[in-house]
């Protein structure tokens, strides 16, 4: 592209595009995935090269929410009620197994799945997941942003 | 420290009800009407001095006359010794006096047990539900609460209420 070239689109796609590279992520950390969360913003893994580097630990200045660890039910309502704080458009990251399923916390007091208690748009497995799994979800989530929907998506998808 | 439980025998006598000291563990099975002179003789006795008390739990036998016991840990930091005080008490009337006046820890063990257990401490000055929350339904760790039960999720607390 030479100076002087224009781009033609619409103003839908350039605010999608601005959206897709600009998550300002909230952490709710209650467990140990929290700690890979530590090691994804950091310099090795760096999740600034996909936009989302920005954390705020309000749910007001954020648009995506990291669930990242245990929800138990005396906590259920207040992850409800930071989900509600925060301001449209949002996006949610249920991050392990416990937050996406529990876990092997099949007792009394474990919320079965996040999504009992609000949407989820990614889910991420393991227990922790390795931190490019994290960096794989927010992959997932700005595809899904852009109006790309495919199984899977490879990194050559994306020329930043 | 079988000195403590023999201190205690020739003290308490008949509220003692049973002792054994398997492996070095010095334990004491104590009436409960007793359980506060016991443990305040135990803490201010010179020579004994229990001061720390390291541990209060609730446990549930659901095969005995007694269900419910309340197993105390303590500890000397003078003499290093450890004993251990068992109270039992019925399923139709779980309840026991407390002993937060002797020891400011045992307040939310206390409550611990009543949550789990629902042992009520009589002179408890706010035994409320300590780790489950306050619309819970039953005590999640007697023996005979369904290992599938779900709670609802709860309303939430006044204070991030709308």
């Amino acid at each position: 592209m030479h100076v002087g070239d224009i781009i033609v689109t619409k103003l839908d796609e350039v605010v999608k595009w601005g959206r897709k590279f600009s998550l300002w992520p909230m952490p709710f950390g209650t467990a140990c995935c929290a700690i890979e969360f530590m090691g994804v913003v950091s310099s090795h893994f760096d999740i600034s090269r996909f936009g989302a580097e920005l954390v705020r630990f309000s749910p007001r200045q954020a648009d995506l929410l990291l669930v990242m660890g245990t929800i138990n039910y005396k906590q259920a309502p207040i992850l409800k009620r930071i989900y509600e704080q925060m301001c449209e458009p949002k996006w949610v990251i249920s991050m392990g197994a416990c937050a996406s399923s529990g876990g092997f916390y099949d007792n009394y007091s474990v919320v079965q799945g996040i999504d009992e208690v609000i949407p989820v748009d990614v889910y991420i497995p393991g227990c922790p997941p390795r931190p490019e799994q994290l960096i794989d979800a927010v992959v997932k989530l700005q595809a899904t942003l852009q109006g790309i929907k495919k199984d899977t998506i490879s990194p050559l998808d994306f020329h930043l | 420290m079988k000195y403590a439980l023999e201190r205690l025998k020739e003290v308490f006598g008949p509220a003692i009800l049973e002792t054994s000291s398997y492996l070095g563990n010095e334990t004491a099975v104590v009436a409960k009407e007793k359980i506060v002179d016991v443990i305040k003789f135990l803490r201010d006795t010179k020579g004994l001095e229990f001061n720390f008390m390291m541990d209060l739990c609730g446990a549930d036998y659901p095969e005995r006359a007694l269900r419910f016991e309340v197993v105390y840990n303590l500890y000397s930091l003078s003499t290093k010794g450890r004993v251990r005080l068992k109270v039992r008490v019925p399923e139709s009337n779980p309840s026991l006096p407390s002993i937060c006046s002797l020891y400011k820890a045992a307040n939310w063990f206390e409550r611990e047990a009543y949550d789990m257990f629902g042992i009520r401490f009589e002179g408890h000055p706010n035994l409320k539900r300590l780790l489950t929350f306050e619309e819970f339904e039953g005590h999640p760790l007697r023996k005979d609460y369904p290992v599938n039960k779900r709670p609802k999720i709860p309303t939430p607390d006044p204070l991030i209420r709308k």
